[in-house]
């Protein structure tokens, strides 16, 4: 049975069926998107509790009862993991919760994170009928997604996925983010003896190091990570392959699949004077010093800078996340401070307007030029180029460009370059032979995500630079796939 | 989480750790560090590796109580785990047989040069090692050094040991005295700095192995910069060795002065 044979018998269900039949789609479509709870702007800048509250059941129910449970689900071709939509949706229009999330985790490992963090307006509601044909709101597939792993994990009754027999064949992977996750679950389903390496001590990569508490608590990530472990996922943490290990050793232990997913750790920094300075760091030493190392209780011996005047450069998810770690630190003043207008921002709508709702400054269509300092070395004022947009180019965006003579001079004391990140080259320099490109990424078959070695695979930010939480995941479903295919086809 | 085997007191601010650490003890080179982190709500902290002995699997490490972190690590006991120890990190330090080797280090950057000193010795270079100190009970390693040294010259700030004066001085009646092809030097980064700039007068090439502040080890942040020969490096993935005469040294220290409120 294909894909397509299989949505249609699920779809064919008699309570598929007199649920469809229940509500007409008049009545379904005159239902408006339901707008999710969040925490007030003035309290929540006090402290890293979690913004977006999460749907109440009634709630849920109602914004499910939106969906048409189209014969042809267009939302799921916008889901880079291909989760069962109408299925899991339809599941809790009538109430069973439960359900929808085993529906969930059939295709994705960690869904309460996806709920979370994907750019569903990017993505699967992009797609959705409601906004491709209706001109309307699309119905909210992530709130839904996320109500659902909520309430399985607070119900204390998760299901673990059921795994077939073990095979007794050992895989490695290398990097425990999103990619190794969504790998190492989809492998362990499989039948394998996964063992993840994690060079940091914490499981779980940007997750953990990234993204803030306030946009996801690290205690949900894991508690899917431990989802892992009970499908007899082994982690072993403080390891660098390529360090610790070899590649070379990795074989000596007998493992038969290699699937690196080591991520691009490594900070962009532009290059202009000054940028040295005290008080100027990368996202992800800002990011990893509060959220891995939690430096801003008094309590962590990692310390952190808490400025008064902080600027963030760059217009991405991470530079909203610094910036509003900034402004939970105390921040009077947090400005983003980017080259481009806000239309061309890569984040998140939402993350913006939570930015902005946090008493963010948005100083766009500006570039730093240099950065001036004290006596003693630390920032005290940036040097600000101001931009405009010129004709689109080739790819057809509006390229920057500054505009002669006019500069601003800002007072600051803490900066937060974001600017983007590369490819960490310590995996890809210490596999002889491994082909890679010359933005450092390894260099991958795109539908089978094996390299030009046989037994090694790959996917995630390592084979497309600074990408999505998503992306990486729908890279180590396919990777898993294939490597399954390959070593089923040779035993 | 690793195993104190064995503590020593080389001072009473000094202390050697021997730990277990099985697969870092067989890939690690000479000039490779690991970073450490003691307790739940602890720093990563980096510290080079002295010696490691492949068969036992254990890994030594001398500590120098200076601040909370490295205090909290003087403070564990044997038979005390260290919760976290990654590695080995960085470059090994590249050795080969160029002639007469000048190892210099001063305080606790004694114990990194141990391993360099071996090194050197082994590749057939012939090796003076200059070790400093404020004074006679902060020498350390002495006996090793010797074991492994064609000539230890021993300098202390006081004179209440060896030779009176600083270890630039060392170095510099040594340069006098015969040619010197090489000098590594660890230390504090002020002590590094001056046997550069004595170094640099005389044309030598000179290697420093640097102690920036770091978080991950690993590249991946970027705490660790420092400018060398005018661009940007980080000393975790790129160092901690580098060519003396290009750092910028009075960056160095100015970085490492960022939390200075804070510790």
């Amino acid at each position: 049975m294909d894909n397509k044979e299989y949505l249609a018998s699920e779809r064919a269900q008699s309570w598929r069926e007199e649920l469809r039949k229940s509500k007409s789609n008049k009545e379904r479509t005159q239902i408006k998107r339901v707008h999710m709870n969040e925490l007030a702007p003035a309290y929540r800048i006090t402290n890293k509790e979690e913004v977006n509250q999460g749907l109440t059941k009634e709630q849920a129910m109602t914004e499910a009862s939106r969906c048409l449970d189209c014969p042809t689900p267009l939302c799921m071709t916008g889901c880079p993991v291909q989760i069962n939509i109408p299925q899991f949706i339809k599941n809790i229009e009538r109430g069973e919760i439960l359900e929808a999330a085993k529906t969930l985790k059939e295709t994705s490992a960690l869904p309460a994170v996806c709920g979370r963090v994907c750019p569903q307006e990017k993505q699967c509601e992009s797609k959705c009928f409601y906004t491709q044909k209706m001109g309307k709101d699309a119905v909210a597939i992530g709130y839904l997604e996320r109500f659902a792993a909520d309430y399985e994990r607070e119900s204390g009754q998760i299901s673990v996925p059921e795994i077939k027999t073990y095979n007794g064949i050992k895989i490695a992977v290398v990097g425990s983010g999103p990619a190794g996750l969504a790998f190492a679950g989809d492998m362990a389903k499989y039948g394998y003896n996964v063992t993840v390496f994690e060079a940091l001590h914490e499981i779980g990569g940007v997750l953990k190091y990234g993204i803030p508490e306030f946009r996801l608590p690290n205690a949900i990530v894991d508690v899917e990570i431990d989802n892992l472990r009970k499908m007899g996922v082994e982690f072993i943490t403080d390891c660098i392959i390529g360090r610790t290990l070899s590649y070379d050793d990795l074989h000596e232990m007998g493992y038969k699949g290699i699937f690196v997913a080591s991520g691009a750790g490594l900070p962009r920094f532009m290059g202009i004077p000054g940028e040295n300075l005290i008080g100027i760091m990368s996202s992800n030493e800002y990011l990893t010093r509060v959220n891995l190392m939690d430096a801003a209780n008094p309590e962590s011996d990692t310390p952190v800078i808490k400025g008064k005047h902080v600027a963030i450069i760059g217009g991405g998810n991470t530079a909203m996340d610094s910036v509003r770690t900034a402004r939970r630190l105390g921040a009077e003043r947090a400005m983003i401070v980017y080259r481009r207008s806000e239309e061309e921002m890569p984040a998140r709508i939402e993350e913006i307007k939570h930015a902005k709702e946090e008493g963010v400054e948005f100083l766009t269509l500006y570039n730093p030029i240099k950065y001036i300092g004290d006596e003693k070395g630390k920032v005290k004022q940036m040097l600000l180029q101001k931009m405009e947009l010129g004709e689109p180019d080739a790819s057809g965006r509006r390229s920057p460009i500054a505009i002669p003579g006019k500069t601003e001079l800002i007072n600051v004391d803490e900066v937060v370059v974001s600017v983007g990140v590369s490819p960490n080259p310590l995996i890809p320099n210490s596999i002889k032979g491994l082909q890679v490109s010359k933005w450092g990424t390894i260099i991958v078959n795109q539908e089978t995500m094996r390299s030009d070695i046989p037994d090694l695979y790959a996917g995630g930010d390592i084979v497309r630079g600074g990408a999505t939480v998503i992306l990486a995941m729908g890279d180590g479903r396919r990777a898993a796939a294939s490597m399954h295919q390959a070593l089923s086809e040779k035993a | 989480m690793n195993k104190i085997i064995e503590k020593e007191y080389f001072s009473e601010k000094v202390v050697k750790l021997v730990v277990e650490a099985p697969l870092i003890a067989r890939s690690r080179k000479a000039g490779h560090f690991v970073i450490v982190r003691a307790g739940a709500k602890g720093e990563r902290i980096p510290l080079t590796i002295a010696s490691a002995d492949k068969d036992k699997g254990t890994i030594t490490l001398v500590v120098q109580a200076v601040g909370k972190s490295s205090s909290k690590l003087c403070a564990l006991n044997e038979g005390d785990y260290i919760t976290d120890v990654v590695g080995p990190l960085g470059q090994a330090t590249h050795i080969e047989k160029v002639g007469t080797v000048v190892c210099c280090g001063g305080g606790v950057g004694v114990a990194p040069l141990l391993p360099i000193v071996e090194a050197f010795k082994k590749a057939g270079n012939r090796v003076i090692t200059v070790l400093a100190a404020r004074t006679k009970e902060l020498i350390i390693l002495e006996e090793q050094m010797k074991t492994n040294s064609d000539e230890v010259i021993v300098m202390t700030d006081d004179g209440s040991y060896g030779q009176k004066g600083l270890v630039t001085q060392g170095v510099e009646d040594v340069i006098k005295r015969e040619k010197v092809d090489l000098c590594v030097t660890i230390g504090p980064a002020i002590m590094m700095k001056f046997v550069s700039l004595l170094t640099k007068k005389y044309d030598i090439p000179t290697v420093a192995s640097l102690n920036t502040i770091m978080v991950d080890g690993t590249g991946m942040c970027g705490a660790c910069r420092i400018t060398v020969g005018g661009k940007t490096k980080f000393v975790c993935v790129d160092g901690p060795e580098f060519d003396a005469h290009q750092v910028d040294f009075d960056e160095m220290m100015m970085r490492l002065s960022s939390y200075k409120d804070m510790e």
